[in-house]
């Protein structure tokens, strides 16, 4: 059974949600589950810091060697932190999709916005788990 | 010969699936396209130590008769004369407009030859060769649903397989056969593949193949699957039906050239088509690239050459070995050159890229002669 933290939420879309320490500022990266269906990681385009996007927009894409998928943004938001260590190891995301694999952190325009994503347990059952 | 809706299963479908493999529809079968360790890892495996995959799906023809030799040199394009009993040769079966109808290894053994072709051609193939069979004195058989077919692959292949066999591995040259028993089992054991590295390739008895596959793990031959299967063939620059060739590229234009002999001394179905392409020159050529910038190019991507689109990515990934994004296109013959630049449009952005030599993975196992 995929492993899903209960101190996250989730979007449909596979991503995941850490509200940080810092004012209205969330992590965000893609489930354990979404890792296991694309398989092997071999390539992430990020934004740039200072990008702004809109609640669902695209803000990157993730390749695996045999799956292309987009990242959506699960609020709306500014960039204020990229992932670097995701161009020389993109496989951290199998390996630690909840850790070392987070990719973007967002500033938030609209805290609220968090309410509408799902619980650990919604996001289980969308899975199918 | 089968049903196109249905889909089919190799023998060893519940192994494949008691591993935990991925399974997809490949050529009408279900087929694995990676294990749970996923493609980089079993791609490695290959590289550096042992590899086995079920390739039971391939489509084998049988041909006996007075007139085997004489009617497979018409049907391919290398020179089965050339080719002594014992010899497997790489070879094409072509339209008369000289394009490709699939790519093929040709056996040959004292009384008979067999052809190996493409799980996705063989209906195809069975049909054009069948209709060229005229008056020739030979039998033909369509034997791909009675045979299994493994390929066990990498540096420790000779190694690890030994201790199952009835002969001295080290005695099969490359691209030779032979008879033997492999645990037991009766095989034909060429030493081909389509991954660089050494190896072979084992045909038996449908009902042998999941016997000989536990026995391939138990000597610890790694399950690999066809995602890497497409990217060890990828970095040795080998062609693979439905991108790097195809029913509208001649293997002059793909640089198969050395696999068709127009001087063999008897014709051959595309001789032709091919004779004159070689007068007037080829307009494209298969080239083989690698990525400069960020991004990652796939099958069907535009490619782009001074400001106008000439081609697609035929065939496009990230190459695990030399961790660099590579490929494969048709650029116009004079820009077919190495350190050629042009541009390759991965999902909207056309990212810079190089004409690299093929094959990009040169440090393979594989012993040629």
């Amino acid at each position: 059974m995929a492993n899903i933290p209960d101190d996250l939420r989730y979007t449909a879309d596979h991503e995941w949600v850490r509200v940080t320490t810092e004012k209205n500022t969330v992590e965000v990266g893609i489930t354990e589950y979404a890792q296991g269906e694309l398989g092997d990681v071999v390539f992430i385009n990020l934004p740039k810091v200072g990008d702004k996007f809109g609640q669902q927009a695209a803000f990157g894409t993730i390749e695996a060697v045999k799956a292309v998928s987009d990242l959506f943004a699960p609020v709306a938001g500014e960039v204020v932190a990229v992932n670097a260590g995701l161009d020389s190891d993109p496989a951290v995301v199998n390996r630690e999709p909840f850790g070392a694999g987070w990719m973007i952190r967002l500033k938030m325009i609209d805290a609220k916005q968090l309410d509408a994503l799902l619980s650990p347990a919604a996001y289980r059952s969308h899975i199918g788990g | 010969m089968t049903d196109s809706t249905t889909i089919l299963r190799t023998p060893l479908y519940e192994a494949h699936v008691a591993l935990g493999a991925k399974m997809v529809p490949f050529a009408g079968y279900q087929m694995p396209v990676q294990y749970p360790t996923g493609i980089m890892a079993e791609h490695q495996a290959v590289r550096k130590g042992l590899g086995v995959f079920d390739v039971s799906h391939m489509g084998e023809f049988e041909v006996t008769g007075p007139d085997r030799n004489a009617f497979v040199n018409r049907v391919t394009c290398n020179d089965v004369a050339a080719l002594p009993p014992g010899g497997v040769q790489y070879s094409a079966i072509l339209n008369e407009e000289g394009t490709f109808v699939d790519d093929c290894t040709v056996y040959r053994f004292d009384d008979k030859l067999m052809i190996v072709v493409n799980a996705s051609n063989t209906a195809k193939a069975w049909e054009h060769i069948v209709a060229q069979k005229g008056g020739a004195n030979v039998r033909l058989k369509n034997i791909s649903d009675d045979v299994g077919l493994l390929a066990v692959q990498g540096p420790k292949a000779e190694a690890a397989m030994q201790p199952l066999s009835d002969i001295p591995l080290a005695s099969i040259g490359y691209y030779r056969v032979t008879t033997a028993r492999i645990a037991g089992i009766d095989c034909f054991v060429s030493r081909t593949g389509y991954t660089g590295e050494d190896g072979f390739e084992l045909y038996c008895r449908g009902r042998d193949v999941v016997p000989l596959w536990e026995a391939a793990l138990k000597v610890g031959a790694v399950p690999i699957g066809l995602g890497a299967r497409d990217s060890l063939r990828l970095e040795m620059g080998y062609a693979l039906y439905g991108q790097e060739i195809d029913a509208t590229i001649t293997p002059l234009e793909a640089g198969l050239g050395w696999i068709v002999r127009l001087d063999k001394g008897c014709t051959f179905t595309g001789l032709a088509a091919l004779r004159a392409q070689k007068e007037r020159g080829v307009t494209r050529k298969t080239v083989g690239f690698k990525l400069l910038g960020r991004g990652l190019p796939r099958h069907e991507y535009p490619v782009w050459l001074d400001g106008r689109q000439v081609d697609i990515v035929r065939s496009g990934g990230m190459s695990p070995s030399l961790n660099t994004p590579i490929g494969t296109t048709m650029l116009p013959a004079a820009a077919a050159k190495i350190e050629t630049r042009f541009e390759v449009e991965c999902r909207g952005e056309r990212i810079p890229a190089e004409v690299v030599r093929r094959p990009f993975w040169t440090h393979g196992s594989v012993r040629k002669g």
